[in-house]
């Protein structure tokens, strides 16, 4: 099985308030943690699952500035066999991202069974590029996955709908999956691995200027409609409001 | 006269909501653009009553009749939208940000070599450009974009766009379908979650807990809360996801959705997946130790606070409360 993994390091911004930039078409992430995207983590699991399963060879690739090699080294530690970075600091839309993917898939004429990556990333949630990566490279694709069993040339697959329930598809490979969290359980890199990993080289790649179709203009801090009614005066007096709150509204059984 | 298209959507027998969503929305843009707006439907089964309900609110539904399409077929799908962006050349099409729209759009855009901007919230033509409003890293930022282009395909995200009844008498064309089955991707089967304990749709008072719990052990502290409230105890989706609580526990848009009197939500961000599925709830609740989170914007009360410290606290001051009734 030769799998290819495309990976993104994203900033960790779940407890952090977010400054945006004097141009205001980016954030100020300098100072937050930096991580691989939760969903694409999912997907380096699978990969390695899969590997450990079948045998075969997991290639991550990732876009980004060197910060990302961190990321990738912990992508090696944990069982990928050779990293990737496609080397830029630009700011791409889905479009772009897949384009310079399947560049680079050509160019560097990379084989494949199976080509995962997650659902969406945490900071632009645009949930484009699999499925674009899929037409690009013109191989079957399927989104939103939660199981992945193969059978051969095949892959039987669960999708996620809506409301819980769940579609069964069986799709020929070479094909691109998107990856739902909750797929697996992501492993953590042994000593070991970590060890092996640092020492390991990681390819740089340097692809052509492109034009993203999708620009942003001005980001803003999104505008409170209903902005929740805060309990004040420490943690006694808050709480003992709220319990009177729940008691007013007959709540208390 | 230019053209608006819209993908109709239907599951289970119904036209989903967000048909009549994407609808709305189209048409609000057709009256900026002068255009006209088009609904294509491709199903089998009931078919016909769902071209009926969108011809009374546009001005042509195009309609595919294929057993084929009983369920949703993405490559089928994409072929035909193709061939009709190509034929029509609608200046926007849109789509739902649904799973369906999650798998079909992307493809869509390269094939029919149209920009795509997903997820929106909101749309508009301004300088002959589509623009729209996206949310960045959970909801905390919002991003206006313009979008490069003279045709475009945008995903709309359900619930935000409403719907109000137009008495059109839109034409219904039938079209022909001279697609061939293909064999590369296959439907076999729906899957429907496994019902394991209690029905929260049916609890009045719902304490949620989420990713800030940290460890499993720590539900303990939540389910006292749940167990003085006399409440069902839910979960945001990375709780389900580790399976700390069963999967029919789930709150958001791919699990349940809740209507209770009462809900907490402790240690949630608020992402719009979580809040599709609670924000019609009577009185929400948010302990949350991120002042910005986006769970504070829906909430009716919150408290900015750890939730170790808080939860145990109120636990004991509800659980004085109900002794001194
Ligand atoms: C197709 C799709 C479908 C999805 N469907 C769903 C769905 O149905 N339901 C769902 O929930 N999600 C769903 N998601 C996931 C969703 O996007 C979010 O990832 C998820 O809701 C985040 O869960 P959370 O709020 O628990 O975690 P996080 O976003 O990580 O938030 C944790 C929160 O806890 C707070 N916190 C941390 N420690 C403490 C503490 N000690 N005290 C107080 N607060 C603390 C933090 O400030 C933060 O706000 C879906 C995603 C996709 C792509």
């Amino acid at each position: 099985m030769e799998i290819i993994v495309c990976a993104k390091q994203v900033p960790d911004t779940t407890e952090a308030e977010l400054k945006i930039s004097e141009d205001k078409k980016s954030v100020k992430i300098a100072n937050l943690p930096l991580d691989i995207n939760e969903w694409d983590n999912y997907a380096l699991e699978e990969a390695i699952l899969i590997k450990e399963k079948f045998s075969g060879f997991v290639r991550v690739i990732t876009i980004g500035s060197s910060n990302a090699d961190t990321m990738l080294r912990m992508c090696l530690a944990k069982g990928a066999d050779e990293a990737v970075r496609i080397d830029t600091v630009e700011q791409l839309d889905g479009y772009l991202t897949s384009l310079l993917l399947a560049q680079a898939i050509k160019e560097q004429n990379y084989k494949f069974d199976l080509i995962l990556t997650g659902v969406q990333s945490s900071d632009y949630a645009q949930a484009q590029v699999g499925g674009m990566l899929a037409e690009l490279l013109n191989v079957p694709h399927a989104t939103i996955v939660t199981k992945i069993e193969l059978e051969g040339k095949s892959a039987k697959v669960e999708r996620e709908l809506e409301g819980g329930t769940k579609e069964l598809l069986i799709i020929n490979l070479p094909a691109v999956f998107t990856v739902q969290s909750g797929i697996n359980e992501p492993r953590y890199a042994s000593m070991l691995g970590i060890k092996r990993a640092s020492a390991k080289e990681i390819k740089l790649l340097r692809l052509g200027e492109l034009k993203p179709k999708v620009v942003i203009e001005n980001l803003f801090i999104p505008p409170k409609l209903k902005k929740a009614e805060i309990l004040t005066g420490g943690l006694d007096e808050a709480t003992a409001k709220l319990s009177s709150i729940i008691k007013e509204k007959g709540l208390l059984r | 006269m230019s053209e608006i298209l819209v993908l109709a959507e239907h599951r289970a027998g119904k036209l989903r909501d967000i048909s009549l969503e994407l609808v709305a929305k189209a048409s609000e843009l057709a009256t900026q653009l002068n255009a006209k707006v088009t609904a294509l439907i491709l199903g089998w089964n009931n078919i016909d009553s769902f071209a009926k309900s969108l011809s009374e609110n546009v001005d042509e539904v195009l309609v595919v009749k294929d057993k084929y399409f009983d369920n949703f077929n993405s490559e089928l799908c994409q072929s035909i939208l193709t061939k009709l962006i190509l034929e029509r050349k609608p200046i926007l099409t849109l789509i739902g940000h649904t799973s369906v729209g999650i798998e079909l759009a992307p493809n869509l855009a390269i094939q029919a070599s149209l920009p795509l901007v997903t997820d929106c919230i909101e749309l508009k033509f301004e300088d002959s450009k589509l623009k729209a409003v996206r949310q960045l890293y959970g909801g905390k930022i919002s991003a206006s974009v313009a979008v490069e282009g003279e045709r475009f395909i945008a995903t709309v995200r359900s619930g935000v766009t409403k719907f109000e009844p137009l008495s059109k008498a839109g034409k219904i064309t039938v079209l022909k379908l001279d697609g061939k089955e293909i064999d590369y991707k296959k439907f076999i089967s729906y899957i429907e979650p496994v019902i394991t304990g209690v029905d929260i749709t049916k609890s009045d008072v719902i304490v949620a807990v989420g990713r800030g719990i940290k460890d499993k052990e720590n539900l303990q502290l939540v389910e006292k809360l749940a167990s003085c409230l006399g409440g069902a105890l839910a979960g945001s989706r990375p709780v389900i996801d580790k399976q700390w609580l069963g999967s029919d526990r789930q709150v958001g848009s791919s699990g349940k959705t809740v209507k209770p009197k009462l809900y907490f939500a402790i240690g949630i961000s608020g992402a719009f997946q979580h809040v599709m599925g609670m924000k019609d709830s009577e009185t929400i609740v948010a302990i949350n130790k991120d002042p910005n989170a986006p769970i504070f914007d829906i909430a009716h009360y919150g408290i900015v606070g750890d939730l170790f410290k808080v939860v145990p606290v109120l636990t004991q001051k509800i659980n004085e409360l109900k002794s001194a009734v």
